[in-house]
């Protein structure tokens, strides 16, 4: 293995050279920025490389590439920004975005030259073996082709099989006013996989995937025939579905993909901004219960190689491990810089932006609930009748009120203790702080998701993970058609 | 320095391609500004302006496609990304159906009749976009005093130019503005709930545009009607959409509808073209000549002249939406429906997704309904494409004895798409639009709402 070299020195030299983006350059275009009478700017430069290959049905239909670079600024007047950015990072282009940014100042005082002074990374996060994006193509369709052979070979009624592979390098640099340069390289990689099983007439598709912020060794961990096996297994299974029922009962959420529970029913209403303004229904309740003794959640960017980490947020802050609610407890909210002034505390490192174009707003990272003292046997074992949930296509949250849904891809019937009859896929629903104050089971079993998530938020989305113990929550309205 | 035109690098991408050995290609090339003024309890919160130049290109040789995308036009880089993309094209498999349309298909009129550019955008001073943001959101705080919060108002204005260019000699491109208007109102619950609501006005025009006051009292009347929401009991009913609910269910039916899903063997409307899928009052066309929508366009993703398309027509489907791929997979003709992005293959989709209206006002829907459930609001991601199964989060009012008896909230409602296409049982005269997309009132005769 080879010695890697700090990826913030690496972004800054990355941006020198290629751009002759330097000190003096920064502390200028910083200066432009303020020069109307803003309290705080910041420099985003990002360089960023996608690249996708795609089979289908056992061809591979198309290779993809995108390069995208740019720089956004964004200058701060008490809660109030101004923001531009430009793809072009010659001078004059630059120099004339930050004009437009400097435009939300009050028109005060020039400030003082800014001292811009890169620093190096702290940890790192990432696994970086071999970047995906340095693999030959050869080898990337060989990974396809033995996802679509696992798929086929998995049952004789899977009659087309479509899988994808997906890698991104982004480098950024983050320059703030405050003097502070740090900059970030994030290897980022996706496997997807589809299956279609067919019978007769009916036709099921599943779709599963993973990755995370590393390279080839995935391939090691969770095999291209794993993925593909996955997929297969649930559209075979759903060709034996029976109706999901309708109304409220007692719903089991597997350990693992089921922290989508977590990230809408509480994540999304704790992310600083909407309490700052006071339009989330958790507004003001730090310090009370807002949840069942048996609910501890984490937002931790920092777990190793996963799909929702970073190094350094996008406001050029250390991520860290932020406990959001400590036995039922709400105990702090996700902050980015303007929300930390406005409630008076330290960022959490949770500042984050789709791309150059789009200004921060506070986000998730990976929105996990610690493990409990049940074993899984026990929390299936206490269910008369209800349902169990094991993977799932999506969720969304009304931030103002709690309410979520999130819709099942994945799912069974429990009777009398025993997962039995597959189910349709379905919706089921809640509010926030009711669906948490009703987890009366926290098992042993803590998984963190494949990295499969996309966080959506006013237009913007950005890689998350998430992660569960098997947990039952004692009632949740399932959106069925079987009555009774 | 004046920058080159997107239609002028569209060529330059398309020339220097085929000079390298790419036997078909096309670019797809967008230069537009974009300016965004956000207000929260009368102050500014967001000011964003920049603007922005793409280009995709698409290489086909031997059968084999690539598709790449850049923002750098500096000329070696430029040149560079052109090689990389023809290149990159080898690594995918020949397929007989790739390829750019037949000559013949390929659009020959201007954008001029379709209203799609309004000068007036470009120069709305900031301050008239501030003001206009302002005077929304004042509005919603000002129309009831249970009105308790604001997520602020945003006015966003967009203008650029849209190019396409072909290996086929295609070459053309066409301005294009548009100008948005949005607010949410908030007001508090008795048992602690916020319930907010949102509304929009979304223009190619800015003449077009919704009084700013307007967008803002109905985002508050809508927040105000949420007020004491319950949950609905779990049962079988009938749901009624409300026109805005009503185009988002046209459009799950519609991604069903596309080359794309049919021959990836994911929509239930496979092998059903030409039967009867929907009751008599469901006609549902795509249309991207209608005057001055967000979704109209000369010409699809591909060069292929834009026309109207029938999905639904009283009943019967009539057929899928294609691009020129997807049409040749299906042994069928392109019907101009190639939705293009610059980093993207073409996908055929709806430009402008229209619910036909009926004869009956939507009160008269409503009066005519003993009980059920009127949606004003849905949620989630409960459709599976395939199979048609449809179960989404909704909020709402429950009806009784045809009127409005209390809202609703956290419920769900539950059916599959064919089942539920051909349940509509009243379609209103109320076509309204949104954006690209138009419905009226509809309802459906029953459907499993579960709540309690």
């Amino acid at each position: 293995m080879m010695a890697m070299s700090d990826p913030s020195v690496e972004a800054q030299r990355f941006f020198a050279a290629r751009y002759g983006i330097d000190s003096a350059r920064i502390s200028s275009l910083l200066a432009d920025a303020l020069a109307q009478g803003g309290d705080f700017a910041e420099l985003f430069f990002e360089h960023r490389t996608n690249g996708a290959i795609s089979l289908e049905d056992q061809q591979i239909k198309s290779a993809a590439r995108s390069v995208e670079q740019g720089l956004g600024i964004r200058v701060v007047k008490g809660e109030s920004i101004g923001y531009a950015y430009t793809e072009s990072l010659d001078p004059e282009a630059m120099r004339l975005a930050a004009g437009t940014a400097a435009r939300i100042g009050d028109g005060g005082e020039r400030p003082a030259a800014i001292d811009a002074t890169p620093r190096g990374a702290g940890e790192s996060y990432y696994g970086e073996e071999a970047l995906l994006s340095d693999e030959p193509a050869a080898a990337k369709v060989a990974l396809l082709e033995r996802a679509d052979r696992a798929a086929r070979a998995y049952d004789a009624s899977i009659a087309r099989v479509d899988a994808s592979i997906a890698d991104e390098r982004k480098i950024v640099l983050v320059a703030r006013s405050d003097g502070q340069v740090i900059g970030d390289v994030q290897p980022l990689m996706r496997f997807n996989v589809m299956a279609l099983s067919q019978r007769g007439e009916s036709r099921q598709t599943a779709r599963t995937g993973g990755g995370g912020r590393l390279g080839v060794e995935y391939f090691e961990r969770i095999t291209p025939e794993d993925t593909a096996r996955e997929a297969a297994r649930q559209a075979v299974l759903l060709q034996d579905a029976v109706d999901a029922p309708a109304g409220e009962v007692p719903v089991v959420l597997a350990a693992g993909d089921s922290g989508i529970l977590l990230h809408e029913a509480i994540g999304h209403g704790l992310e600083a901004d909407f309490n700052r303004k006071g339009t989330s229904n958790y507004t003001g309740r730090i310090g009370q219960p807002v949840a069942s003794e048996l609910v501890t959640v984490i937002d931790d960017a920092t777990i190793a190689e996963s799909r929702g980490s970073i190094n350094v947020d996008d406001e050029g802050n250390p991520t860290k491990r932020n406990t959001l609610i400590e036995g039922g407890v709400l105990r702090g909210y996700l902050h980015d810089e303007i929300s930390a002034r406005h409630f008076g505390t330290a960022p959490t490192g949770s500042g984050r932006r789709q791309s150059f174009r789009h200004p921060i707003m506070p986000r998730m990272s990976n929105t996990l609930m610690l493990p409990g003292p049940s074993t899984p046997g026990e929390v299936i074992g206490s269910v008369e009748r209800g349902i169990y949930c094991a993977a799932f296509s999506g969720g969304q949250v009304n931030i103002s009120n709690g309410d979520f849904v999130f819709s099942t891809t994945e799912a069974y019937l429990i009777e009398q203790g025993r997962i039995t009859a597959p189910l349709r896929t379905t919706n089921l629903i809640g509010n926030g702080p009711e669906a948490l104050s009703r987890v009366s089971m926290v098992a042993n079993d803590y998984v963190l998701s494949d990295g499969r998530w996309t966080c959506g938020k006013e237009g913007q989305s950005v890689p998350v993970g998430v992660g569960l113990p098997t947990v039952l929550v004692s009632a949740m309205t399932v959106g069925g058609t079987r009555l009774g | 320095m004046a920058e080159a035109a997107p239609l002028e690098r569209a060529r330059q991408a398309v020339a220097l391609a085929t000079g390298l050995g790419g036997e078909q290609c096309d670019a797809f090339a967008v230069a537009h500004t974009e300016a965004t003024v956000s207000v929260r309890l009368g102050e500014i919160e967001k000011l964003i302006e920049a603007s922005s130049q793409t280009l995709g290109l698409r290489v086909i040789a031997g059968g084999r496609t690539a598709v790449c995308s850049t923002s750098d036009f500096s000329p070696a880089v430029f040149e560079r990304f052109v090689a990389d993309t023809v290149e990159l094209a080898r690594i995918s498999a020949p397929d007989e159906y790739a390829g750019l349309p037949e000559r013949e298909l390929l659009a020959t009129g201007g954008a001029g009749a379709l209203q799609l550019y309004d000068e007036r955008i470009e120069s709305l001073a900031l301050e008239e976009r501030i003001e206009m943001a302002r005077t929304c959101e004042a509005a919603a705080l000002a129309f009831d005093p249970r009105i308790t919060n604001s997520e602020g108002a945003s006015v966003s204005t967009h203008a650029g130019e849209v190019a396409l260019a072909n290996s086929e000699g295609f070459a053309a491109s066409y301005p294009a503005t548009s100008i948005s208007l949005a607010t949410e109102a908030l007001a508090d619950d008795t048992d602690g709930k916020k319930r907010n609501a949102w509304w929009f006005s979304a223009e190619r025009s800015l003449r077009g545009l919704m009084d700013p006051e307007t967008v803002g009292r109905i985002a508050a009347q809508r927040a105000i009607d949420q007020l004491g929401a319950r949950k609905a009991e779990t049962r079988r009913a009938p749901v009624i959409f409300e026109p805005m609910m009503a185009a988002r269910l046209a459009g799950d039916v519609a991604s069903c509808a596309t080359g794309g899903a049919l021959y990836r063997g994911a929509t239930f409307l496979a092998g059903r073209a030409g039967e009867r899928v929907g009751s008599p009052l469901v006609t549902i066309v795509d249309d991207p000549t209608e005057p001055a929508r967000a979704g109209s366009r000369p010409f699809d993703g591909e060069g292929v002249a834009a026309r109207r398309t029938a999905i639904f027509h009283e009943g019967r489907f009539e057929g899928f939406l294609f691009d020129c791929y997807t049409a040749r997979r299906a042994g069928s003709r392109t019907t101009g429906s190639a939705q293009r992005g610059v980093a993207s293959l073409p996908e055929p989709g709806p430009a402008n997704l229209i619910f036909q209206p009926g004869s009956t006002p939507a009160e008269e829907i409503v009066a005519d309904t003993r009980e059920g459930l009127l949606v004003t609001a849905l949620m989630g991601f409960g459709f599976n494409p395939t199979t048609g199964d449809y179960s989404r989060g909704v909020a709402g009012f429950w009806i009784e004895n045809g009127a409005i008896a209390y809202p609703v909230a956290e419920a769900n409602i539950s059916g599959d798409a064919a089942t539920m296409l051909a349940s509509i049982d009243a379609v209103g005269s109320d076509l309204t639009w949104f954006g690209s997309a138009a419905a009226p009132t509809v309802r459906l005769a029953e459907m499993t709402v579960s709540g309690v």
